[in-house]
């Protein structure tokens, strides 16, 4: 017994269903116009930025010598490697101080930014907004301005990890705020305990974990950050890792980013422990 | 009648001196975790060179310098000092234009290869596990590696422009991607993906009628919240010469053109803010579409 379907009712089928095989015209033509949109601004884009093919097969043949001159990583001599290592050490104690620093001053801006603690919609908006401008610059350009203010080193370094997580905590901290149940909050209220009594026994409890797993995965995330602040004089790896590309030092570089991939596993590794040790086995 | 407890019951005791032993053993553990972090906040504030009396003496330069950005607009001659402040307008948002369009080509051809490898990466459809593992740990490095570093050296090899910055954020964006996309396949519904495998259907037939349709809405979601991140990169790519506005920015603040500073920057976020609002629009618009409402 076979089951082929003889053409008569194959057709049939497909007339059938015409318009689940074909789908609207109007999907279609919206489809193609989204795609074409898209395609149409990516030949613009490659055409006005001036990548010429030849450019890109120059390039790229350039990296394959510098790939081979980066073989071996060799820190050059023991002498620089402790430098190197050390670099390393500032890079992730900028990152761990900065972002510490950035959730204990957050932490009462958050409680002022939520809508079911602060029900003053000016102070909302001002708070969320404040916020939204100080995470809209990035760590980098944080890092200059405070080198202008505090001079170059690993401190202004800090101070600009602190000032760029600062906006991202507070709208994170509040969100997680918004986000509580608020039945223990009621609960409180209703054995006679005044805001602040709300605030420590109804909310805290419930937004620690969450907060704390959220510091916990910036840590990570800013060490990745805090390796490239060096690079406008403000402490850490980076400056090394810019220098050494400047002066095409190539087995350098690699040996630079083979610490950075190793510190960067390290902490992803330690972090997901922690993060799972505070919060449980279940995801954010 | 009472609920009253006989203090002297031995079970009752025993009850209590176990929870007064657990009790302590918790502050105990609380303490600990508590002593090792302060230690390592210790270690982090002599690592980065904290000086509280240098942050104390210089604190007045920080609002100082935020002021000094600012520029004198008077209300009589409004128009003609927002002209002033503004001078280099055209000029910035043609480089503001750059930026848009470095990002935009970085998230693009990021999202491409972040698609195309992220199929090999998830462990529900890989057949042999070597060509999975290699695929993450390439994943891995890609996104681990700031994007800047990679620009550095591609301006090494590229020349100085925005081609160095458009790779740059390719890259990234391909590790970052690859990541998300090969987790979000790793959740599909495995029903279509065995239906087509009865069928007879290869690798790349399952691929392309069972698990896209599935995971496409979701992709560009993740496409968008990544173009939003990649301008915000982008902004900053002119630091080391690979394009886009910060080339700009970073001359005014080296050389204290401050008022320039204040102008660029607020254009930076005023761009940002925009894109952050479009994007997030667009995004629950195709997430509402996954669901089908």
């Amino acid at each position: 017994m076979t089951l082929a379907l003889s053409a008569p009712d194959r057709a049939a089928l497909i007339a059938r269903h015409k318009t689940a095989i074909d789908g609207s015209l109007k999907t279609k033509l919206s489809t193609i116009a989204v795609v074409g949109g898209l395609v149409g601004l990516f030949l613009y884009g490659l055409t006005t930025l001036e990548t010429s093919l030849w450019k890109i097969i120059a390039g790229f043949a350039n990296l394959g010598t510098f790939v081979v001159l980066m073989l071996p990583p060799d820190p050059g001599s023991f002498a620089r490697a402790i430098i190197f290592v050390k670099a390393l050490f500032e890079t992730i104690a900028i990152a761990f101080l900065g972002t510490i620093l950035a959730a204990i001053l957050a932490f009462p801006l958050g409680f002022l930014a939520a809508k079911n603690v602060v029900a003053n919609r000016v102070v909302h908006f001002l708070a969320r907004r404040s916020m939204d401008t100080v995470r809209g610059v990035d760590a980098l350009i944080w890092a200059l301005i405070w080198v202008n203010v505090v001079g170059l080193g690993p401190f202004a370094g800090m101070l600009a990890i602190m000032t760029s997580d600062l906006g991202a905590f507070g709208k994170l901290f509040s969100e997680a705020i918004e986000s509580v149940d608020r039945k223990p909050v009621e609960g409180v209220a209703s054995v006679g305990g005044g805001k602040l009594h709300e605030i420590r026994f109804g909310l805290i409890p419930q937004v620690l974990p969450v907060i704390a797993s959220q510091v916990l995965y910036y840590i990570e995330s800013n060490t990745r950050s805090s390796t490239i602040i060096g690079i406008v004089g403000a402490g850490g790896i980076g400056l090394y890792l810019a220098e050494t590309i400047r002066t095409l030092e190539w087995q350098q570089v690699s040996f630079l980013i083979l610490l950075v991939l190793a510190a960067v596993t390290a902490i992803d590794f330690l972090s997901n422990k922690l993060r799972f040790a505070i919060i449980g086995k279940r995801a954010v | 009648m009472t609920l009253a407890i006989d203090r002297n019951d031995p079970a009752i005791t025993a009850h209590a001196d176990l929870y007064r032993r657990e009790m302590a053993a918790k502050r105990l553990q609380t303490l600990l975790a508590a002593a090792i972090f302060l230690a390592c906040v210790v270690l982090a504030a002599i690592g980065s060179e904290v000086d509280p009396g240098k942050f104390a003496a210089n604190a007045w330069r920080f609002p100082k310098y935020i002021l000094e950005t600012m520029p004198t607009l008077r209300f009589a001659t409004f128009g003609a000092d927002l002209k002033e402040w503004y001078w280099g307008l055209n000029g910035w948002l043609k480089l503001l234009w750059q930026t848009l369009l470095i990002a935009y080509i970085g998230t693009v051809l990021g999202a491409v290869g972040g698609f195309l490898l992220c199929f090999t990466a998830a462990s529900n459809l890989g057949r042999s596990i070597e060509p999975r593992w290699a695929t993450r740990r390439f994943l891995e490095f890609c996104r681990t590696v700031p994007e800047i570093v990679f620009a550095l050296i591609f301006v090494i090899a590229f020349g100085l422009g925005p081609l160095p910055g458009v790779l740059a954020i390719a890259i990234h964006t391909m590790g970052a991607m690859g990541k998300l996309f090969s987790e979000v396949v790793e959740n599909i519904d495995m029903k279509p993906v065995d239906g087509l495998t009865a069928t007879g259907a290869g690798w790349w037939q399952t691929i392309r009628f069972a698990v896209v349709p599935q995971v496409l809405s979701n992709f560009a979601s993740y496409a968008l919240l990544r173009f939003e991140i990649n301008v915000r990169g982008a902004s900053i790519m002119g630091f080391v010469g690979a394009g886009g506005i910060g080339q700009d920015l970073i001359e005014a603040i080296r050389k204290f053109y401050f008022t320039d500073v204040s102008a660029i920057l607020l254009l930076i976020i005023v761009t940002v803010m925009l894109i952050d609002y479009g994007t997030e629009r667009l995004r629950h618009a195709l997430l509402s579409l996954e669901h089908g409402k």
